[in-house]
């Protein structure tokens, strides 16, 4: 098993050092067109606009923890992340070199960022065997037949399903749990350094969610990973998370250290996100909604801040001007006219 | 919670078991429970712990010439079991109705939900269909959807998750039920939309006095709508209380190790998660004795010679376990 790991720290070659972000990125933009209505007399074609211009830096070794309401952008970030789909805009430098370049060939990205996600058994082949599977990403890319199938014994092993019992079993043979723990063994085959996790632990049971939590913990340990972790459930972000990302339709409006976000969130947003948990306290029940409505339809955002619909906080000036994603001097970013000085928002008028 | 001495909903010993080929699946393996008038009860449990089953039962819903249904099940003093298809059809709507977790599958997709709410008020109360179009448009107002008349002539798939879910309400209360069956309304809903719901859900229990047995997974939710709480493993109830004594004393060793291995804001960074090692057990093979025995540390050999009983250990908080002495 120690040979195992050391093979993998091995494998790594980290290029820029410690300080470089093992994932910078930049203007990620992706708009997916919409199919025009025959029938409607509005031209031109409009378009979902899942992931308009993001940008954050993934650090070596942290959890990056990414959370937002359905059709915040949250998985296509993911998606574009791990190159199953082309960004329309945006760069992606992974330690240093820009993805896809001369010096970083799509393939070998590939090998280095895997991605876990979260129907265990629609992302595997029903027809391989476990072992296959964890094997199939090293025989494409060149390991001979026996050591693949080595690597893939190992690793079954280390996930908790022992080789001797589970390796030639089929994905219907396993219960979610022990799935989950294959796609993340096959995730781990190429000694990646970046894993994606898009809600990787969402469909599993209480219990087993709490296992396999741990058990990524103590990956990421043994093999030296960085993890971006995608979920909805706010507990286990705060749980698993160094630094949190908050996500609403296809903006980051909030990030910074988990505690800052969780302990003092200054998105408005981020505060009505946090106070819908439910209270675990009988005593202290919510009272009212923090939120009232669904978020808007990415198709036609609105204008300025694309919050200010929802916001309890929104002057006119929120419908006019849209925030920029400020950092401030604590390394805490917020996408809010209320944090900008300059913004016009302490002078203007209620939102008519 | 309620001293009323005729419970609306009255399940004792309940056993349903499947027919899946040769196997036979043990869903439920007797279950006690009740409900009073305008009580919220929570039935919480992990997959395959019987919970939508119990619910399902409750409207015998499930395919009758697979299913095997032995026990008793009383609704508002009449039993269930004994009903004719005719007088089943008559008590689904006016005196139990359910709400899904997935509306978009629950609903007519080729229907309007106006219409929908419509025809239901109609076959129940024989209304004129002018009268059923107000009722209709009260209902939606009643949920709280936006412009609703507009949103009667939608479809359901023209609408978002939450409204979807408040339409589904809609529909289940048109003919003002006394119980409300929810099936983990909020699992597939965005935790902002999710609060929103559970505060409708209280909303109506309290206005109308109804009384709303809420399935989920999910102890939070269940923490925020519950007046009483009962933890189901392997097809029983193995804890109920309320939601203060399961919150703050816990007694069964499941409820305690379901507690500890929620990941909650006052951890520690890099603190590991306490788990329940193993996984739930097999409904078509369930051991003998306690069902949660081979998973839990206070375990003894004698847990696994008899299904223990459930005892009282406070007023209104029992427990089925043969330790209970050990676990406060």
């Amino acid at each position: 098993m120690s040979a195992l790991i050391e093979t993998a720290r091995a494998a790594h070659g980290d290029v820029g050092g410690p300080a470089q972000p093992l994932l910078s990125v930049r203007g990620l933009v992706k708009h997916f067109p919409l199919k025009r209505d025959p029938l409607s007399r509005k031209r031109g074609g409009n378009a979902v606009r899942a992931v308009d211009g993001v940008d954050f830096d993934v650090k070596k070794g942290e959890t990056l923890g990414v959370v937002g309401e359905s059709g915040c952008g949250k998985s296509t970030t993911a998606r574009l992340v791990m190159q199953l789909i082309a960004q329309d805009r945006g760069e992606l430098v992974f330690d240093g070199m820009a993805v896809g370049s001369r010096a970083l060939a799509l393939r070998e990205f590939r090998r280095q960022t895997q991605m876990v996600f979260q129907d265990s058994y629609s992302s595997l082949n029903p027809r391989m065997t476990i072992e296959d599977s964890v094997a199939f990403g090293p025989l494409v890319h060149g390991t001979p037949r026996n050591d693949a199938i080595a690597v893939a014994r190992g690793l079954l092993g280390r996930v908790g399903l022992e080789p001797q019992r589970f390796a030639g079993r089929y994905p219907h043979e396993l219960s979610g749990g022990q799935r989950q723990r294959v796609n993340i063994a096959r995730a781990l085959a190429l000694h990646p350094r970046l894993v994606i996790l898009d809600e990787a632990v969402s469909a599993l049971d209480k219990s087993v969610e709490a296992q396999v939590l741990n058990l990524l913990l103590d990956l990421k340990d043994d093999f030296g990973l960085t993890y971006m972790f995608i979920s909805h459930d706010l507990n286990v972000v705060r749980y698993i998370s160094d630094r949190v990302m908050v996500m609403y339709l296809g903006e980051v409006v909030e990030l910074g250290s988990v505690d800052q976000v969780f302990d003092a969130p200054r998105h408005p947003y981020t505060q009505a996100l946090l106070r819908s948990m439910p209270s675990m306290e009988p005593g202290q029940r919510t009272e009212s909604a923090p939120l009232s409505g669904d978020p808007p339809n990415p198709i036609d955002p609105p204008s300025g801040c694309r919050f200010h619909t929802r916001c309890a906080q929104a002057r006119a000036v929120c419908a006019q001007q849209a925030p920029d994603l400020a950092r401030q001097s604590d390394g805490h970013a917020v996408r809010c006219l209320i944090h900008q000085p300059d913004s016009g928002y302490a002078a203007s008028g209620a939102l008519a | 919670m309620t001293s009323a001495p005729q419970p609306l909903v009255r399940i004792r010993n309940l056993e349903v078991a499947f027919q899946a080929g040769a196997k036979t699946v043990h869903a439920l393996n007797g279950v006690n429970l009740e409900v009073g008038r305008g009580e919220a009860v929570a039935l919480i449990g992990e997959s395959g712990s019987g919970k939508s089953v119990t619910l399902r039962a409750l409207m015998r819903l499930h395919p009758p010439r697979r299913t095997r249904i032995r026990g008793e099940m009383q609704v508002d003093g009449r039993d269930v079991l004994a009903m004719s298809p005719r007088e089943l059809a008559a008590m689904r709507g006016p005196v139990v109705s359910m709400v899904f977790q997935e509306p978009l599958l629950a609903l007519d997709p080729v229907y309007t939900v106006g219409r929908q709410i419509e025809e239901m008020v109609r076959r129940h109360t024989g209304k004129t269909a002018a009268q059923a179009r107000a009722q209709a448009l009260s209902l939606f107002e009643r949920v709280r959807i936006p412009s609703p008349e507009r949103r009667l002539q939608a479809y359901p798939h023209e609408m978002s998750g939450g409204m979807r879910q408040r339409a589904m309400i809609a529909l289940a209360l048109s003919c003002n039920p006394k119980v409300l069956l929810a099936d983990e309304p909020t699992t597939a809903l965005d935790a902002t939309v999710q609060i929103q719901i559970l505060l409708l859900l209280r909303e109506l229990q309290r206005e109308l006095g109804l009384s709303i047995v809420f399935v989920t997974h999910d102890i939070g939710a269940a923490a925020e709508i519950a007046d009483r709480v009962a933890v189901m493993y392997g097809g029983r109830i193995v804890e109920q209380g309320t939601v203060a004594d399961l919150l703050r004393a816990p007694r069964h060793p499941y409820t305690q190790a379901l507690l500890k291995g929620r990941a909650h804001g006052a951890m520690r960074k890099g603190q590991r998660l306490e788990t329940i090692p193993g996984a739930p057990p097999d409904l078509a093979a369930l051991p003998p004795g306690c069902s949660f025995a081979p998973r839990c540390g206070l375990a003894q050999p004698r847990c696994q010679a008899a299904v223990p009983s459930i005892e009282p250990v406070a007023p209104g908080h029992e427990v089925r376990c043969i330790r209970v002495a050990e676990t406060q």
